[in-house]
C-alpha cells in the first residue's frame, strides 16, 4: 500500500497492557470465559469437516465432542472473534497504521515468508488443540485466574520460543 | 434467554473483544518483527503487556469478589494436563517463531492489513486437521498427568490469592526495568515508523 500517511506511535506497553486487562476482566464477568481464537479454529475445521466427510466428523474422537445442535459457527465463539477483528481494523485504521504487505525482514522474500507463515500455522493449530487452548485463551485468560495449568503453558511456550529464536532470526 | 438479554450478551461479547483487539494493535502486537524481538530480547513489550493484563485481571477478579460483585472460582479455569500443556505451549512458541503469530494475534495482523497472517491462519486449520487426523494415537499424551480440577496457584502453593497477585506484581515491576535496561542497551525497540519500510 502506498505510504502516504505517517503511522501514529504505538501505545507504551503499560497503557496496552492496562487495556487488555480490562478487555479480559470485563469478558470474564460477563460470560465467565476468558479471550482466546483457538475455540473459533476449532470450529471452523468442524464446520468444513462436517461438511465434507460428516460420517468421518462424527466417528472422529476429537472433532465429534463439539459437534452440537446447529451451526458449528453459531455461538459465543465467533462473536468473539468478529470483536477482535473489528477492533484491530478499526484501531489501525484510526492510527494510520494499516498496511496491505507480507511482513517479513530484509533476508527472504515473499514466496519462503508465505511458505514459513503456513509451516508456522500448522505447528500452533497443532500445539493448541494438544494443549487445549492458544496464548490468549490459555496462556493469557488462564493466567488471569492463577490457574496452574496456564502458567505451565506459558513457561513451556516461552522456553521454546526463546531457544528457537535464535534460529529464526533471520525471517525476522 | 430472552432476546433483548441475548443482545446485550452478544453486544458485551463484541465489544470487549473489540476492545482485545484494539489493544492489541494498538501495542504493536499484530506485527511479527515485534512480537519475535521479544524473543531475542531485543523488545519487551510482549512480556510487558502480558504480564501487566495479568496482573489488572488478576487484580480486579480479588477486589470485584471482595466487594461481592463475582465469584471467580465459577469462572473456566482450565485444568492441568501436564505433558500436553508443555508441550503444546512450547509448539506454539516454535510456531510464532516461524509463523510470526499467535492464532489470536493472526486475526489483528490480517485485519491490519498483513496477507501473511491469512497464511498463518490457513495453517492452524491444516495443524487441527492432522491433530484430529492422528488423535487415537496422541490420545495417551493428550490426557497424561492430569492435575486437580481447575487448580489455582493459590491451592498449589497454599497461600490466599492477594499474595499470589501481588508477587506477580513485583515479577512485573522487576520485568519492566530489566526490560528497559536491556532495551536501552541494545536499542531494539520497533516502532510503528520502523514497519512501514516494508
Amino acid at each position: 500500500m502506498n505510504i502516504s500517511q505517517k503511522p501514529r506511535k504505538f501505545w507504551p506497553p503499560l497503557i496496552g497492557g492496562i487495556g487488555l486487562g480490562i478487555a479480559l476482566l470485563g469478558m470474564f464477568v460477563v460470560t465467565g470465559h476468558g479471550l482466546g481464537a483457538y475455540g473459533f479454529y476449532k470450529k471452523v475445521v468442524l464446520w468444513i469437516s462436517n461438511d465434507v466427510a460428516s460420517g468421518w466428523t462424527l466417528a472422529n474422537a476429537y472433532l465429534s465432542t463439539s459437534l452440537g445442535k446447529g451451526h458449528p459457527l453459531a455461538g459465543w465463539v465467533s462473536w468473539k472473534v468478529l470483536g477482535i477483528a473489528f477492533g484491530a481494523l478499526v484501531g489501525s485504521l484510526v492510527a494510520k497504521r494499516f498496511r496491505f504487505k507480507v511482513e517479513r525482514g530484509s533476508g527472504i522474500n515473499a514466496g519462503t515468508r508465505i511458505i514459513l507463515a503456513i509451516l508456522g500455522g500448522a505447528l500452533s493449530g497443532f500445539g493448541a488443540a494438544l494443549a487445549r487452548g492458544c496464548t490468549s485463551g490459555l496462556g493469557l485468560s488462564g493466567a488471569a485466574t492463577l490457574s496452574v495449568a496456564s502458567f505451565l503453558f506459558l513457561m513451556g511456550f516461552f522456553i521454546a520460543g526463546l531457544i528457537t529464536a535464535r534460529i529464526t532470526k533471520k525471517v525476522w | 434467554m430472552e432476546l433483548m438479554t441475548e443482545y446485550l450478551y452478544i453486544a458485551a461479547i463484541i465489544t470487549f473483544g473489540g476492545m482485545f483487539g484494539y489493544f492489541l494493535e494498538a501495542s504493536g502486537l499484530g506485527s511479527p518483527k515485534k512480537i519475535n524481538a521479544q524473543f531475542v530480547l531485543k523488545d519487551w513489550t510482549v512480556f510487558k503487556v502480558m504480564f501487566t493484563s495479568i496482573v489488572v485481571a488478576a487484580g480486579g477478579f480479588l477486589i470485584l469478589d471482595m466487594l461481592w460483585i463475582t465469584d471467580s472460582s465459577t469462572f473456566a479455569i482450565p485444568t492441568t494436563f501436564f505433558w500436553a500443556m508443555l508441550i503444546g505451549g512450547a509448539l506454539l512458541g516454535i510456531g510464532l517463531n516461524v509463523g510470526g503469530y499467535c492464532p489470536g494475534t493472526s486475526v489483528v495482523g490480517f485485519f491490519s492489513g498483513r496477507i501473511d497472517a491469512l497464511f498463518f491462519m490457513i495453517g492452524m486449520m491444516i495443524g487441527v486437521f492432522i491433530f484430529a487426523l492422528i488423535f487415537e494415537y496422541i490420545e495417551p499424551l493428550y490426557h497424561a498427568a492430569k492435575g486437580p480440577d481447575s487448580q489455582t496457584l493459590s491451592e498449589l502453593i497454599g497461600l490466599p490469592g492477594w499474595i499470589i497477585v501481588i508477587s506477580l506484581f513485583i515479577m512485573a515491576v522487576i520485568g519492566f526495568i530489566a526490560g528497559n535496561m536491556v532495551e536501552r542497551k541494545s536499542n531494539g525497540v520497533i516502532k510503528s515508523s520502523d514497519l512501514d519500510n516494508d
